[in-house]
């Protein structure tokens, strides 16, 4: 640099950079300024090693103190306002006193006075009839030392400066167009006057003396464009330069040869960056301390990274939902930042970084995408001026940003997929109802390393989140217990959906319903078989069914509502005998059932190695249950289970019968059901004997029942419904209903692993929505088994290493099917083959020596 | 077989173009190992691709994104992919991708009676024409009510953002393949029905303006010009010359209502049915820009919507993987040079790139704040900008004589390169004002 900075530079130059800082403290301790956020401890270390270097940084000392004086006192009470601007803004920058504000952009320069009413138009710099592209301003700068000198960059690639203090309209001071492309930014030095730094889509920074006529040096990023420069705030020499490909560079002015440092930042372009304003309350003990700096960018993150250590660091990073246009940090707040972004999104986030997953406060007034943000003042936090493409300016007061953290629920709660139940709240309130907590409730403190907390403990003076350490207790449901989800795992697998005439899939259904203890389901089935079978020929498939299972449709279906009453209803003994030998019957059929219909075990031989235990040991469970008589399973459950289930329509249709002895027992239970559907039950049993009703008739009262049942949670029954019944009631429901439970059953199938079930569902789905679920997501990376890359071409052949990936290790040829390998020598093969070779020999077919074992 | 007597149909020229004798393609054909992927992918290698393994890197990105926009994941079926690559290439008369996706559209398990015209699509394609009217003739004029249209949840048969941003880049996908495949000559298929009709020229034809040009005086005079064209590209990179406002409007606007297309054969022939029946309002073709002042379409400024920017950052939230592989496509095709000028090599040919990229986005409407539309004119000679300008805009009214009459002394894989930046840089333009729609419309 050379010998012509100003005086004020000069000391800092000279003094030590730890200098500044503390003498800003000391102002502060002075109590010059009262700050409700400097610790006690720290201002008395200061005060303790004030004598040092109070000589040598009096000088600064002064101006700052003076500067701070000024900033203070202008410092007037707002209110979140606006105004129209004539034309959309590309950026806005605020003179040092923060009472005026330069708004730019490709069709409006403007300054605007910010008065306690509003803001009012001062002074239009856009003038002459037809403005030139030096108008078109990409980016403007208010320099923070004299208050008359402006900076823009135009579209066009010129650097223009503005003197406010000229007399005459037109105020443009110097124009350089030295840039090839258009100039991205432009920036001021925060302590020297006469410095100005550009940056360019050429890919070249600039750095301006303007008491010259050309540039004094330039500095090639010698990659893509530039999209930002920043100054340093705290290293006089030092500036960061964000860049078009993902870089940031750190250049030290004196060298313009090469920068000094460089680091991928982002992928995709780096859009912005800024200077961790430094506080001085903070990083006292660092000596030679450049200090945080953040970068945004398109991929749609923020992060801070510590510039201070050797190798830069990255320290938070925040993950917003659109790419990052605007970054600025907020002042007096160490972990704050502000940033907006370039499309989609219009709101302006103010983030505390280290609570990257929820903005600390959001401003939403902008109707189009925010495009320059600035703090109104450099040491006041409660005032953030936007602009917009809406072509309005805003001054934002903080306490009127909505706070996102006020809407979060500070407790959560989520059932897992056994029926485990886990429960976060606050510490106070979990340790009140200990005694409460009993069966199999486990309580994880914050501290428990199992389950980690994600709240931070340490309270921070500066810290406006509300304080939340939460404690989280899960609740595990006892094994076999009703609420788990062993019915729903059983019911999906064992569920016909298609292949077989409209009535065997009812009728099947029924069965596996009953067969799992859910009675209403079961009665649901046997109905619906009955409604929409074919009524020009109902022998037809009432022979079929007896034929099949050996129960009589008519009969059955009210036989069967007997039994299930009965069951929640012990009393009734009178009936029990003769329910018994039905229901022996039943079982018999039952277990034939099992023997054939093994399907979902059938699955489980290649199926995943991890699960297969428990759920084969579910299955087995159950269907000894099953096999049981069922009256004899404890009473307790059901009460249970219809708080969280609900099977209500068990008890309804003894209710309506007259002969039925007595239904007190059933009455609580029943008050969920809607009356139309015992009706229902009854209406159907009585036109059953007119077999001319077109199956139509019932296509509401379907409708009614499968909404009834989505709505009660067990969403499996709407869709299995749905697609046996097919065409029959489609058109009835709207088709976002439709897709809605789709949406639900397979989102359940998938948590429950139950792949097969899921696609089986997905195919038979009608709605276009869901069927295009199964295009998704098909692609399969693989990587070579030789060379470990991933095989980018098509075809068989890595192309890195010319081999054949994936060799059956029986047959050496290529397994284009079934792969199956060995988990502990990873060699493996076609899944004939290697059953075969095992057959023979217990080594692996490779030859290592392993002996292989395959589940 | 003359003696056989039968009628042999003409004889097809070999090898994959009109313009391009196979020889010199399977001379500079580097790209043996990009061909040998999509050898294996798709058994076989066809002309488009022969034709882009001039230029080995970019056909390796190309694939990559033909291959992600019509087989991997995406919300749209995949014979519906074919069938819209279908619709847009007819707006061109494109006989080679028509038939090409009509089979594929087949394997796709599409059904055959869509082929019989457009009428037979669901009504939802048929819903899209409009927007591929415009997005292949006339993208500035592509607004916000044109995606409500489609998207507006009230509508019958509704396009999804996620839908729509496939079809978008679908079709000008397919717009500016038509561009490449009229631009360099591409033949059809071999086992592809060979409508004799559709042939672009005959083969002697096409040879001819090439002989001739090895006459020794046009040599010379070739060679002269090449020079004259690098002197030049020197002079556009050094100077420094400072312009009016007014006046590098003016050179923009000279280049964008500049009228290069012979006004010889606007005798309109009719389409044949194979075109027309996906085609609705034929007479809808580029039109030039009146010149200023009356009516004149606004300009796009490419400072406000940009690829890296905005487009990107749009089609990254409604198609993730399009975007990045659009990105990266772009960037290679910039990026593009081997430093070399027919015979002449270690040339910076920055400058006579951008001149050509930014022309093709200034007959679109797109005018860049920072470039000075002088060079185009200082660089792109008039013959070059006839074919440019046909090419991007009327490409199905390319002939080998533009195709031979403009750089008589650059190789042909030059004249690729150049046909893959006219690609590029039609497809992003027309991608641009689209998704400038979307954004519109989304806000």
């Amino acid at each position: 640099m050379r010998r012509e900075v100003t005086s004020a530079a000069n000391v800092n130059n000279d003094s030590t950079s730890a200098s500044p800082e503390r003498a800003h403290l000391f102002i502060k301790g002075q109590c010059v300024i009262p700050y409700e956020d400097v610790n006690r401890d720290r201002v008395n270390v200061c005060v303790t090693s004030r004598t040092d270097c109070h000589a040598r940084c009096n000088f600064y000392l002064e101006l700052r103190l003076e500067m701070e004086k000024m900033t203070r006192v202008s410092t007037v009470n707002g209110r979140t306002m606006f105004c129209h601007l004539d034309a959309p803004a590309n950026a806005i920058s605020v003179c040092r006193d923060a009472t005026q504000v330069v708004v730019a952009g490709r069709n409006i320069f403007k300054i605007y006075g910010l008065e306690e009413e509003g803001f009012v138009e001062r002074l239009n710099l856009r003038v002459g009839r037809k403005p030139s592209l030096n108008f078109s301003c990409a980016d403007v700068m208010w320099h923070q030392m004299d208050e008359n000198l402006l900076a823009t960059a135009a579209t066009n690639g010129a650097v223009v400066t503005w003197n406010l203090a000229r007399s005459c309209r037109n105020k443009q001071e110097q124009l350089f167009t030295e840039h090839k492309r258009t100039v991205n930014k432009v920036c001021f030095h925060p302590t020297e006057v006469n410095m100005l730094l550009s940056g360019s889509q050429d890919g070249f920074m600039k750095c301006f003396d303007l008491r010259k006529k050309e540039s004094v040096s330039t500095f090639s990023g010698q990659s893509e464009s530039v999209r930002d420069v920043q100054f340093s705030i705290k290293d006089y020499f030092t500036f960061a330069a964000s860049f078009e490909n993902g870089n940031v560079q750190l250049w030290d002015i004196r060298r313009p040869d090469r920068y000094e440092r460089m680091f991928t930042a982002h992928t995709g372009p780096v859009f912005c960056c800024d200077w961790h304003p430094e506080d001085s309350t903070f990083h006292m003990h660092k000596v030679l301390h450049r200090g945080w700096l953040a970068t945004g960018g398109r991929d749609k993150m923020v992060k801070v990274w510590d510039m201070s250590t050797n190798r830069v660091k990255e320290i938070y990073c925040v993950q917003t939902i659109a790419s990052v246009a605007r970054v600025k940090w907020r002042p007096e707040r160490r972990y704050h930042l502000a940033t907006c972004s370039m499309m989609v999104d219009h709101n302006i986030y103010v983030w505390d970084v280290r609570r990257p997953f929820i903005p600390f406060a959001t401003f939403e007034e902008h109707k189009d995408v925010t495009t320059g943000i600035v703090w109104r003042n450099q040491h006041d936090p409660y005032y953030l001026l936007s602009g917009s493409k809406d072509s309005t300016l805003y001054q934002h007061m903080f306490k009127d940003a909505s706070r996102p953290v006020d809407r979060a629920n500070p407790e959560g709660l989520c059932f897992g997929l056994f029926g485990d139940l886990a429960f976060a709240a606050k510490e106070s309130l979990m340790t009140a109802p200990q005694s409460v907590g009993d069966v199999g409730r486990k309580t994880y403190p914050g501290g428990d390393r199992r389950y980690p907390i994600f709240f931070f403990k340490k309270p921070d003076v500066t810290e406006q989140f509300a304080q939340v350490s939460s404690a989280l207790s899960v609740f595990e449901s006892e094994a076999g217990s009703s609420v788990g989800m062993d019915w729903f795992i059983n019911t999906a697998k064992s569920y016909l959906l298609s292949g077989k005439p409209f009535a065997e899939l009812c009728e099947h259904n029924a069965q596996v319903a009953k067969k799992l203890n859910r009675p209403q389901e079961s009665t649901t089935w046997t109905m619906l078989r009955i409604m929409f079978s074919e009524p020009a020929n109902p022998s037809l498939s009432t022979n079929h069914n007896l034929n099949k299972s050996g129960n009589l449709p008519l009969v059955n279906s009210f036989s069967m509502k007997e039994m299930s009453a009965a069951l929640n209803e012990r009393n009734k003994e009178n009936r029990q005998d003769n329910l018994h030998s039905l229901e022996t019957n039943l079982n018999n059929n039952d277990e034939n059932e099992e023997t054939e219909g093994s399907e979902g075990q059938a699955e489980y031989l290649f199926g995943d190695a991890e699960l297969d235990d428990d759920d084969l040991y579910s299955m087995e469970h159950d269907n000894q249950a099953a096999e049981e008589p069922e009256y004899l399973l404890p009473q307790e459950a059901f009460p249970l289970r219809h708080e969280i289930m609900d099977h209500p329509s068990a008890p309804e249709p003894v209710q309506e019968k007259p002969e039925s002895p007595h239904v007190s027992g059933s009455e609580t239970e029943s008050t969920c059901l809607t009356p139309m559907e015992s009706i229902n039950l009854i209406s159907v049993s009585q036109l059953l004997f007119s077999p001319h009703l077109p199956p139509k008739f019932f296509c509401p009262i379907v409708k009614e029942m499968l909404c009834y049942y989505a709505e009660q949670g067990d969403v499996q029954m709407a869709v299995s419904v749905l697609i046996v019944l097919g065409d029959r009631i489609r058109k009835e429901i709207d088709e976002l209903t439709q897709e809605h439970w789709y949406m639900s059953y397979i989102d359940l199938l998938q948590r429950f692993e139950l792949w097969n079930v899921s696609n089986e569902v997905i195919k038979l789905s009608t709605c276009g929505a869901i069927m295009c679920l199964n295009q998704a997501s098909t692609t399969l990376h693989i990587n070579c088994s030789n060379c470990k890359r991933p095989m980018s071409n098509k075809g068989w052949i890595c192309d890195r290493c010319h081999q054949c990936a994936s060799v059956c290790a029986v047959c050496h040829h290529v397994v284009k099917g079934l792969f199956v390998w060995c988990q502990g020598c990873s060699h493996g093969g076609h899944l004939e083959h290697v059953m075969e070779w095992l057959k023979q020999s217990k080594h692996c077919p490779a030859g290592c020596g392993h002996l292989c074992e395959y589940t | 077989m003359k003696e056989a007597g039968v009628d042999l149909p003409q004889a097809l020229p070999s090898g994959p173009s009109a313009f391009i004798p196979i020889e010199e393609i399977l001379e500079e054909g580097a790209a043996q190992e990009v061909m040998s992927g999509a050898l294996l992918s798709e058994g076989r290698v066809n002309h488009i691709n022969m034709m882009m393994g001039l230029h080995p890197t970019y056909l390796n990105c190309f694939l990559r994104t033909q291959n992600a926009l019509l087989q991997l994941d995406g919300p749209l079926p995949l014979s519906w992919r074919h069938f819209i690559i279908i619709l847009a290439s007819a707006r061109h008369q494109c006989s080679y991708l028509v038939q090409h996706h009509s089979t594929a559209f087949l394997l796709a398990g599409g059904d055959e009676s869509w082929l019989r015209g457009l009428h037979c699509a669901p009504p939802k394609i048929q819903h899209l024409q409009t927007l591929n009217k415009l997005l292949a003739h006339r993208p500035w004029i592509i607004t916000q009510e044109h995606i409500q249209e489609l998207v507006c949840p009230g509508a019958e048969a509704r396009w999804s953002l996620a839908e729509l941003i496939q079809a978008i880049v679908l079709m000008s996908h397919a717009h500016s393949l038509a561009s490449f495949v009229w631009g360099c000559g591409i033949l059809p298929e071999p086992e592809q029905s060979g409508d004799q009709s559709l042939q672009l020229c005959s083969p002697t034809e096409s040879c001819s303006p090439r002989d001739k040009a090895r006459n020794h005086q046009e040599w010379s005079e070739a060679v002269n010009e090449v020079k004259l064209l690098m002197e030049r590209m020197m002079m556009v990179q050094q100077q420094g010359e400072e312009f009016t406002q007014e006046e590098m409007v003016t050179r923009f606007e000279r280049e964008r209502t500049e009228s290069l297309l012979e006004h010889a054969d606007v005798q309109r022939s009719v389409l044949p049915d194979c075109f027309s029946r996906f085609v609705v309002d034929a007479d809808f073709t580029y039109q030039d820009f009146s010149p200023r002042g009356v009516q004149a379409p606004p300009t796009m400024r490419a400072q406000d919507y940009s690829w890296e920017d905005h487009g990107f950052s749009l089609m990254n939230r409604l198609y993730g993987e399009m975007a990045q592989l659009l990105d990266e496509k772009f960037q290679v095709v910039c990026a593009l040079t081997y430093h070399t000028m027919a015979m002449h090599s270690h040339v910076d040919t920055s400058t006579l790139r951008k001149a050509i990229w930014n022309y093709i986005h200034c007959i679109y409407g797109i005018r860049y704040d920072d470039y000075n539309y002088g060079e185009v004119n200082q660089l792109l000679e008039r013959g070059l900008k006839v074919y440019v300008k046909t090419v991007a805009c009327h490409p199905e009214k390319t002939t080998p004589r533009m195709y031979f009459s403009f750089w008589r002394q650059f190789r042909h894989s030059e004249k690729v390169h150049v046909n893959l930046l006219l690609m590029e840089a039609r497809m992003q333009a027309a991608l641009l004002y689209a998704l400038r729609a979307i954004t519109r419309y989304m806000t």
